[in-house]
C-alpha cells in the first residue's frame, strides 16, 4: 500500500507538473487525459461487465452539445448564436465564460447519466453482439439526428464560445489541461473506489455468466443500469471538456465521432487490457503518443493505419498488455503460482 | 396526419414502388448477411463497404467505355477473390474467437477500406449512367427508372441462382452442412475451412452484384458503407436466419419504410432514421425474447 501512494503522489506532483515542463504539448496532454477518462469508463462496460459497447460515444457527444448550449444558452439567445455562426456577435465576459462552463460541464455529466438510466433497461437486456451492433446503431443514429437540428447548429457545426482574454496567451491551455487532468483524478479516484468494493465483483459475475449470477440472487439489470450510468456520466464530462478545448462541434466528424473517438475508446481498452484498472490508462497513453507520432508522418493514411492497427490489435493482442503481462509474470499479480505446475505449463504449450 | 404523402395518391404509389426496388436490392446484401452469420458465426461490418467497392468496379467499368449493366457480372467474380483474400489475411484467424472480436475486425477492415476507396476513387458522388430511360405509370405522374427495374430483376434472378446452386451443387450441400454442425461436417470429410473461404467470397461477389446495381440505379461515395451493412443486419435479424422469404420481405419492408421517412421527415434524417429503427427493432425483440426466457439454457 505504502509503495502505491508514492506511486500515486508521484504521478499526481507529474500530472501538475506537466504543462509547465512540456508548455508545448498542453493541448496534447489534455487530451490525452480525455481519452484516458473515455478508455477507463469503457472498461466498465467492456472489461468488467463484458457487455462490448460502441455506444458510449452517445453521451461523449451528448455531453459535449449540452455543455457547449448551456454555456451560450444561459446569457444568450441559442438560436441567434449558432446562426450567426463563427462571427462573435456575442461575447462572454470572464465571469460569464467560468460560470456558464461551470453549470455546462454538471448539466453535460448529469444528463447522460439520467439518460443512460432511462435506456438502460431497455438496451442493456440485449445480449453479445445484439448489444454491440444495438449502440452501434445508437451512437451513428445519435449523430444523423443531431446533424438536423436547427438550434445546435445543424450541418454547419456549432462553435462553442471562445476563451475569455484574461492571464494571457498560455492560460487556456492551463485552463483547460487543469479542468482535463482533474476529470482524470475525478475519474481514476472513483473508478479505483468501485474496483475495491462488492460491486465490481457483480460486474464480473455478470460478465462471466449473467444467466447463473441470476441465479444466485443478484438483480443483474439493476448493476447493468448503475454500471452504464457510472459511465455515462464520465463520457458526458469528458465530452463537455473536450467541445470547449475543440472550440468547434460538428455533428458527425468531433461530437459523435464512431469512427476515431467511439473506436478510440475501445481500442485503447483493449491495447492496454481490459478488465484491469491501469489497462486501459497504459493503452490510452500508448496509443496516444503512436497516433501523435504516426498522424504527422502518415497524413492523410491515418485511418489507413488505424484500420491496420484495429485488425492487428484485435487478431493478435485479444488481452492487451496487461493481459500479455499477466501471463508471463502471474506473482506480480498476486497470483500464487507453483513452480513445478507452470513448468508443466510451459511444456504443455 | 396531414402529410402531402398521404395526401396525394400518386406520391403515396411512387414512394411504395421504389421503396420496393430499393428494398429487393437490400434483400439481396442481407442474403449474403445471412448466409455468412449462418455459416461461419461472423457478423461482417465490412459488408456495406464491399458493397461500394463493387459499385466502384461498375463505376470504372462506365468510366471506361463498358455499359455499366455488364459490372453485374464482372464486379461479383473480382469481388469474389477480393473475398477470398480478406478471408484468408484477417476473417479465418477470427472465425472461432469471440463474436466481438469479429465485429470490431470487420469494423477496422470497414475503415481501411473506406479510407482506401477514398484515396483511390476520390470522395465525389458518383453514378453509373446506364442510359436506360424512364417508364412513366398513370399519366406520367409516376416516375420509374427502368435502371431499377433492371436491378430489381437481376437482383431476383441472383437470389434464385444461388439458392438453387446451394441446394443442388456440392459445395452448396456442404456450405448447409457446415452450417448446421461444423463439426460434424468435419468428421464426415468436408474441409471447413474450404468451405469458409468460399462461403465469404459468394458473400461478398453478391455485395458486389449488389454493388453494381447500386452504382446504376443510385449513388456511390466512398464513405457511404455502414448504412448497408446496418440495413442487411436488421433485415436478417427481422426475417431471422436461414429464413429466405422473410428476408426478401424484410427487405422490402425496410424498403418502402426508408421511402416514407425520406418524404415524411425530410432526406437528412434518411439515414438517421434507419439506425434509429434498427435499435427499436432490437429493443423490441428484447422485450419479446424476454417473456419467453423463464429457464437457463
Amino acid at each position: 500500500m505504502n509503495k502505491n501512494l508514492v506511486l500515486y503522489i508521484s504521478i499526481l506532483i507529474f500530472g501538475i507538473a506537466a504543462p509547465f515542463i512540456f508548455p508545448a504539448f498542453k493541448v496534447q496532454l489534455s487530451i490525452l487525459c480525455i481519452l484516458i477518462v473515455l478508455a477507463t469508463t469503457w472498461n466498465i462496460q467492456g472489461g468488467e461487465m463484458g457487455y462490448n459497447t460502441f455506444g458510449n460515444i452517445l453521451f461523449y457527444g451528448l455531453g459535449m452539445y449540452l455543455c457547449a448550449s448551456v454555456q451560450v444558452g444561459m446569457f444568450f439567445p441559442l438560436a441567434e448564436w449558432t446562426e450567426s455562426g463563427g462571427e462573435k456577435t456575442f461575447v462572454h465576459t470572464p465571469a460569464q465564460f467560468f460560470q456558464g462552463m461551470a453549470a455546462g460541464l454538471v448539466v453535460a455529466a448529469v444528463v447522460p447519466t439520467i439518460v443512460a438510466g432511462l435506456i438502460g433497461y431497455s438496451i442493456l437486456g440485449l445480449r453479445g453482439h445484439y448489444f454491440a451492433i444495438c449502440t452501434l446503431g445508437l451512437g451513428v443514429a445519435a449523430g444523423e439526428i443531431s446533424g438536423g437540428i436547427e438550434i445546435i447548429g445543424a450541418g454547419q457545426g456549432f462553435t462553442t464560445p471562445p476563451f475569455p482574454n484574461v492571464g494571457g496567451l498560455e492560460a487556456r491551455g492551463e485552463f483547460f489541461y487543469f479542468l482535463s487532468f482533474f476529470a482524470l483524478v475525478f475519474t481514476f479516484i472513483t473508478v479505483r473506489a468501485i474496483y475495491s468494493t462488492r460491486f465490481k465483483l457483480i460486474l464480473n459475475a455478470i460478465r462471466d455468466n449473467e444467466d447463473k449470477a441470476e441465479a444466485m440472487g443478484i438483480q443483474t439489470m439493476k448493476y447493468k443500469i448503475i454500471g452504464w450510468m457510472i459511465s455515462a456520466f464520465f463520457c458526458g464530462l469528458a465530452g463537455g471538456i473536450m467541445g470547449g478545448l475543440v472550440g468547434y462541434i460538428d455533428s458527425t466528424d468531433v461530437a459523435f465521432d464512431g469512427r476515431e473517438m467511439g473506436v478510440f475508446m475501445v481500442l485503447m481498452a483493449i491495447l492496454g487490457g481490459k478488465g484491469t484498472l491501469w489497462g486501459p490508462i497504459i493503452g490510452a497513453t500508448i496509443f496516444h503518443v503512436f497516433k501523435e507520432g504516426f498522424w504527422t508522418f502518415f497524413l492523410g493514411w491515418q485511418y489507413v493505419a488505424l484500420g491496420v492497427l484495429i485488425v492487428v490489435i484485435v487478431i493478435y493482442f485479444p488481452e492487451g498488455l496487461m493481459g500479455w503481462l499477466r501471463e508471463k509474470y502471474p506473482e506480480r499479480f498476486g497470483e500464487v503460482v507453483d513452480e513445478k505446475d507452470r513448468k508443466a505449463q510451459v511444456e504443455l504449450k | 396526419m396531414d402529410f402531402l404523402v398521404f395526401q396525394v395518391p400518386m406520391l403515396t404509389i411512387q414512394a411504395l414502388l421504389d421503396g420496393l426496388l430499393l428494398g429487393i436490392l437490400f434483400a439481396l446484401i442481407a442474403y449474403g448477411m445471412a448466409l455468412q452469420w449462418g455459416v461461419m458465426n461472423i457478423i461482417n461490418i465490412a459488408q456495406g463497404d464491399l458493397v461500394i467497392l463493387g459499385g466502384y468496379i461498375a463505376y470504372f467499368m462506365y468510366l471506361y467505355g463498358i455499359h455499366p449493366g455488364w459490372g453485374v457480372i464482372v464486379s461479383p467474380i473480382i469481388m469474389y477473390f477480393v473475398g477470398i483474400g480478406i478471408y484468408k489475411l484477417v476473417i479465418n484467424k477470427v472465425v472461432d474467437r469471440d463474436l466481438f472480436i469479429s465485429i470490431l475486425a470487420t469494423f477496422g477492415i470497414s475503415i481501411l477500406f473506406m479510407q482506401l476507396m477514398n484515396f483511390a476513387f476520390g470522395a465525389d458522388v458518383v453514378l453509373a449512367n446506364s442510359g436506360y430511360g424512364t417508364t412513366m405509370l398513370f399519366d406520367n405522374s409516376v416516375t420509374l427508372p427502368n435502371s431499377k427495374i433492371f436491378s430489381a430483376v437481376i437482383s431476383i434472378i441472383f437470389a434464385i441462382g444461388l439458392v438453387i446452386y446451394m441446394k443442388r451443387s456440392k459445395l452448396g450441400r456442404a456450405i448447409r452442412a457446415t452450417a448446421q454442425n461444423a463439426r460434424a461436417a468435419k468428421i464426415l470429410g468436408v474441409d471447413t475451412e474450404k468451405v469458409y473461404a468460399a462461403t465469404f467470397g459468394i458473400n461478398a461477389a453478391l455485395c458486389g452484384v449488389a454493388g453494381a446495381l447500386i452504382s446504376i440505379t443510385f449513388t456511390i461515395h466512398p464513405y457511404m458503407g455502414l448504412p448497408y451493412t446496418i440495413r442487411s443486419f436488421m433485415i436478417v435479424i427481422v426475417a431471422g436466419l436461414g429464413n429466405l422469404p422473410g428476408v426478401a420481405v424484410s427487405g422490402m419492408g425496410l424498403g418502402i419504410f426508408e421511402e416514407f421517412a425520406d418524404y415524411i421527415l425530410g432526406t437528412e434524417f434518411r439515414i438517421g432514421s434507419v439506425f434509429l429503427l434498427l435499435v427499436l427493432i432490437l429493443v423490441y425483440r428484447r422485450f419479446k425474447l424476454s417473456r419467453k426466457r423463464e429457464y437457463l439454457k
